[in-house]
């Protein structure tokens, strides 16, 4: 076991570095020049050549690079003299559009994100779950019927129509207040402002989430209540309650641990379409905005890898979990 | 004293889009304690669907189930067709057990071995899981598997086809029942681990004396276990007697046609194996008259076009022999010796 995580850990850490290497180079060949955005009114050769120098931009996309690795692991500095500035480390890279560092506009985004991220999740992984279970158990009655209705709004209906209905509804209700959205809540020190920012927006990811949960735990109950080991177990003299509880349920919900990992770790890369109806300061919408309208490369870079990150890390949890959970599955 | 299971006209049918599936129709048999009876006849003959609704295990809303299936226990006969569910879920695994033909997919891929015969134990004993385990650990050894006390550890995948049967039968032994429904238990095995099962299987009905229903399509296994035989063809028992009577006299075509096309030691050099022609008949529109008839090589035999007519009855031809046939005695008795074509 240890073997085989030390293993995957290696091979996560590789992935990681090969996801910065691309995407640094994808953003280092797009056709903006980061040194002329940010020259200002009064702009000429000079200041351009100055500020590129400035940036870090006047050597090799290598040596950037190399600089951009160093950045993460020592503390960064640009500039000279009365101008000179640093970003202590880890650190991502300076964002010369909002003069700050770009590890602190994150630190700023990542709650506000995590917060969406796993009041919908878990409100997605009841409402889907259970919903797909009584669908599968009540086949064919109005139970059943209720969930494929649901299942087939929920995919069909874009996020962004949910979301805006929701958010015009709530604010009609004077359920929501905009404005106190784009404020940061922590759930430690204001439990109930960060309830009542977060609830709408999570039902509004929950629902679009979870009809994909309900379908696919729907047809896996079913499934696996027609197997061979079901029988047995009833054949035993097993009440039906603990055949679903401990032997369905557990082959039939196994493999959504796969789905539900990734869904996840998407989640904390930023919704942007939520985050943005809803005015939230997340990941999603910082990344949104930094490609929109600031041209942001270095928040860009940042984000996209964090987002790519969570993926590739969340892959290696659900792999070591599923190894726990199905026995069938050798580590090593 | 009456045997332990009587199943009295049972009928066991399917509604479909298609029409009704007739799967059991009027079957009637008995088992006692100590005995075996084999139930044969070739896929889709109604076999373990007669079986599953002994034990309750057909979904009620689907299956259409009349006729009786008592097990005379000691506290008074129950009968599983007509009891309430909770009833027979609660005589299921106590005082009546079944496997299953497929032991790879009949185990549960998920808990250990230890932990599934425990669950089965606790829902008849007062015990810890431990006690579960030690219990399981002794099965285990008793059904023959080596170092019982770590492989009660293991997962259904560490364990061999033959194994697992192993397993399964001591999963439905652990609470020590009156009845034991094996469906095809050898089928999925290697033919050497096949005798093996076999023979633990009559060494387990020997210490628990249980009633033994063993349902096969293999005539070898029948003579190797059986005391009496029931052979099934399309949904209906077309013949049922004591073992050697089946094999030295029997009495229905689909009998002598099953026996003629399984290989023997003393057959003539070089004769080939009989098949009987044809496929069995679907059980949603059966033909008029004997099932059996299209495929019958001897219906001809039988005045006016008779098989084609009238459903013969289970008569009792010998004592104790009974056979579906309109075919006489002195008919029969010729027809007993194969004629096989020479090569």
């Amino acid at each position: 076991m240890l073997k085989f995580l030390a293993k995957r850990l290696s091979a996560t850490v590789v992935v990681i570095a090969l996801i910065s290497v691309s995407v640094f180079m994808i953003f280092s060949f797009l056709p903006m020049d980061p040194a002329a955005l940010t020259c200002g009114k009064a702009c000429n050769p000079v200041v351009i050549a100055a500020n590129r120098h400035r940036l870090g931009l006047d050597v090799s996309v290598p040596v950037q690079y190399g600089r951009f690795v160093k950045g993460l692991f020592v503390d960064r500095t640009w500039g000279e003299g009365a101008a000179k500035f640093s970003c202590p480390a880890p650190g991502f890279g300076y964002s010369f559009n909002r003069h700050e560092c770009v590890t602190q506009l994150i630190q700023d985004a990542f709650p506000v994100t995590f917060s969406l991220a796993i009041g919908s999740f878990i409100l997605w992984m009841l409402l889907g779950i259970s919903l797909g279970i009584v669908a599968a158990r009540k086949q064919g009655k109005w139970q059943d019927k209720f969930a494929t209705a649901f299942v087939v709004a929920g995919v069909s209906l874009p996020v962004f129509v949910t979301a805006l209905l929701t958010f015009i509804f709530g604010i009609k209700l004077r359920l929501i207040n905009p404005i106190d959205m784009g404020r940061w809540v922590s759930p430690f020190s204001d439990p109930v402002g960060w309830l009542k920012t977060y609830y709408l927006p999570w039902i509004v990811l929950a629902l679009f989430s979870s009809a994909a949960y309900t379908r696919f735990t729907r047809s896996n109950v079913i499934e696996t209540s027609s197997e061979d080991y079901i029988r047995t177990a009833r054949a035993k003299g097993l009440s039906e309650r603990v055949i679903l509880r401990k032997h369905t349920l557990r082959a039939a919900l196994a493999p959504l641990l796969t789905i539900a990992g990734i869904d996840f770790a998407v989640l904390l890369g930023g919704a942007i379409f939520t985050e943005t109806i809803f005015n939230l300061p997340g990941l999603g919408r910082l990344s949104i905005r930094a490609v929109q309208i600031d041209y942001d490369l270095p928040v860009i870079l940042a984000t996209t890898m964090l987002a790519a990150t969570f993926v590739v890390v969340m892959n290696l949890v659900v792999d070591v979990l599923y190894a726990v959970l199905d026995p069938r599955v050798r580590v090593g | 004293m009456k045997p332990f299971l009587e199943v009295k006209n049972l009928f066991v049918s399917f509604p479909t889009e298609d029409g009704v599936v007739r799967a059991s129709d009027d079957i009637s048999f008995t088992v006692a304690r100590g005995e075996t009876l084999a139930v044969v006849g070739e896929s889709g003959s109604g076999k373990s669907v007669t079986s599953l609704a002994v034990m309750g295990l057909h979904n009620r809303k689907s299956t259409n189930i009349s006729g009786q299936a008592i097990l005379n226990l000691p506290t008074g006969p129950v009968d599983t067709i007509s009891a309430a569910p909770e009833v027979v879920r609660k005589l299921r695994g106590k005082a009546m057990a079944m496997i299953f033909q497929d032991p790879m997919s009949a185990l549960h891929p998920y808990y250990t071995i230890g932990d599934q015969i425990t669950e089965a134990w606790q829902l008849y004993n007062d015990g810890s899981k431990a006690d579960g385990i030690k219990r399981a650990v002794e099965l285990l050894d008793l059904v023959g598997i080596p170092s019982a006390s770590k492989r009660v550890k293991e997962f259904p995948h560490q364990f061999s086809g033959g194994m697992r049967q192993r397993v399964m039968i001591a999963m439905a032994l652990v609470n020590n029942p009156s009845l034991l429904i094996a469906d095809e238990p050898t089928t999925a095995l290697d033919v050497t681990i096949q005798s093996q099962i076999l023979q633990l299987l009559r060494d387990m009905q020997k210490e628990f004396n249980m009633a033994v229903i063993l349902i096969t399509h293999d005539l070898g296994v029948v003579a190797e276990v059986a005391d009496r035989v029931c052979v099934m063809y399309a949904g209906k028992i077309v013949e049922q007697s004591n073992i050697d009577e089946v094999y030295y006299r029997p009495d229905h075509p689909y009998t002598i046609g099953l026996l003629n096309s399984i290989p023997r030691v003393d057959s003539i050099e070089g004769r080939r194996l009989l098949a009987i022609p044809g496929q069995p008949p679907s059980l949603i529109s059966l033909p008029p008259g004997c099932s059996f008839r299209p495929r019958c090589t001897f219906s001809s035999l039988v005045p006016n076009k008779r098989c084609a007519i009238d459903v013969p009855d289970l008569d009792e031809k010998n004592s104790a022999h009974f056979s579906r046939c309109f075919l006489t005695e002195p008919q029969l008795v010729q027809l007993r010796t194969p004629t096989g074509v020479q090569s």
